[in-house]
């Protein structure tokens, strides 16, 4: 099982936005993952244990260099945005 | 699927967003002052103490403008704390949008405010809520309602329309 972790500031609010449409975007996409939430204090410890972070532009700087893939999303309300992105970083992760 | 979803809680979004959090063309000189006015919708309707307001201010400095989720939208907060009485939402378009200082979703016309007195609690919520502004008509039309009752309206004829409960 594939693991996403969706980074946000405080772990609650946007973070919580990703992981909701993360979890939709993976019915779309037909791949099952687990999706966990995390703030950016927790982030770095956590993101080795991930297959893929999912997070924004900025946030992303923050975290810096980690071993996962990292995709960052700029409009947490697009599904679209989610499913592509979301699905291209899985597909070169391989099966 | 729903686990950490409290059945006491009130996570319903029409209950998280009493009218009296909803203000319609706010004038804001900045983002600070746009937060604030979130702020103090959120303290007038019951669920926060009005220190949360600087709480909220005191994130968006510490980890940038990413609470702009999308074009034009902000979804402010702070951490669960003690300012936070219970769950609840504020709603605040501004009449003349402001710059957050984000590169792709500025400039922001809508403020979202955010307590939360847990990390999950108002979940059911936001999921609702996502899912609203992510229909491009229910977007567009709560972008142009112009008086509170009608954004209470159309989370209402949304809500309606979507099965309570099915994730649970």
């Amino acid at each position: 099982m594939k693991k996403i972790l969706a980074v946000c500031g405080m772990g609650l609010g946007s973070g919580l936005l990703l992981r909701l449409q993360a979890e939709k975007a993976l019915k779309q996409l037909e791949v099952e993952a687990d999706v966990e939430v995390a703030d950016i204090g927790s982030a770095r410890a956590l993101a080795s244990g991930a297959d893929v972070v999912v997070t924004s532009d900025e946030l992303a700087a923050q975290l810096g260099e980690v071993k996962s893939q990292v995709v960052t999303i700029t409009n947490f309300v697009d599904l679209n945005e989610m499913v592509s992105k979301l699905g291209a970083a899985l597909e070169s992760e391989g099966e | 699927m729903g686990q950490g979803i409290e059945s006491e809680a009130p996570n319903n979004l029409l209950e998280l967003l009493p009218a009296d959090a909803v203000r319609m063309w706010v004038t804001v000189s900045d983002w600070r002052t746009a937060v604030r006015a979130a702020g103090e919708a959120l303290t007038s309707s019951g669920a926060t103490s009005i220190g949360y307001t600087d709480e909220m201010i005191a994130c968006v400095e510490e980890f940038g403008p990413y609470i702009v989720i999308a074009p034009g939208i902000a979804l402010a907060h702070a951490r669960p704390s003690s300012s936070v009485h219970r769950a609840g939402l504020s709603w605040v378009r501004l009449g003349s949008p402001v710059e957050f200082g984000h590169e792709s979703n500025d400039p922001v016309s809508l403020v979202i405010g955010l307590a939360a007195p847990d990390d999950s609690s108002h979940m059911t919520a936001l999921s609702t809520l996502a899912e609203l502004l992510s229909d491009d008509a229910a977007r567009s039309a709560l972008m142009e309602a112009t008086f509170p009752g009608r954004v209470r309206d159309i989370i209402r004829a949304h809500s309606g329309a979507d099965p309570d409960g099915k994730d649970a």
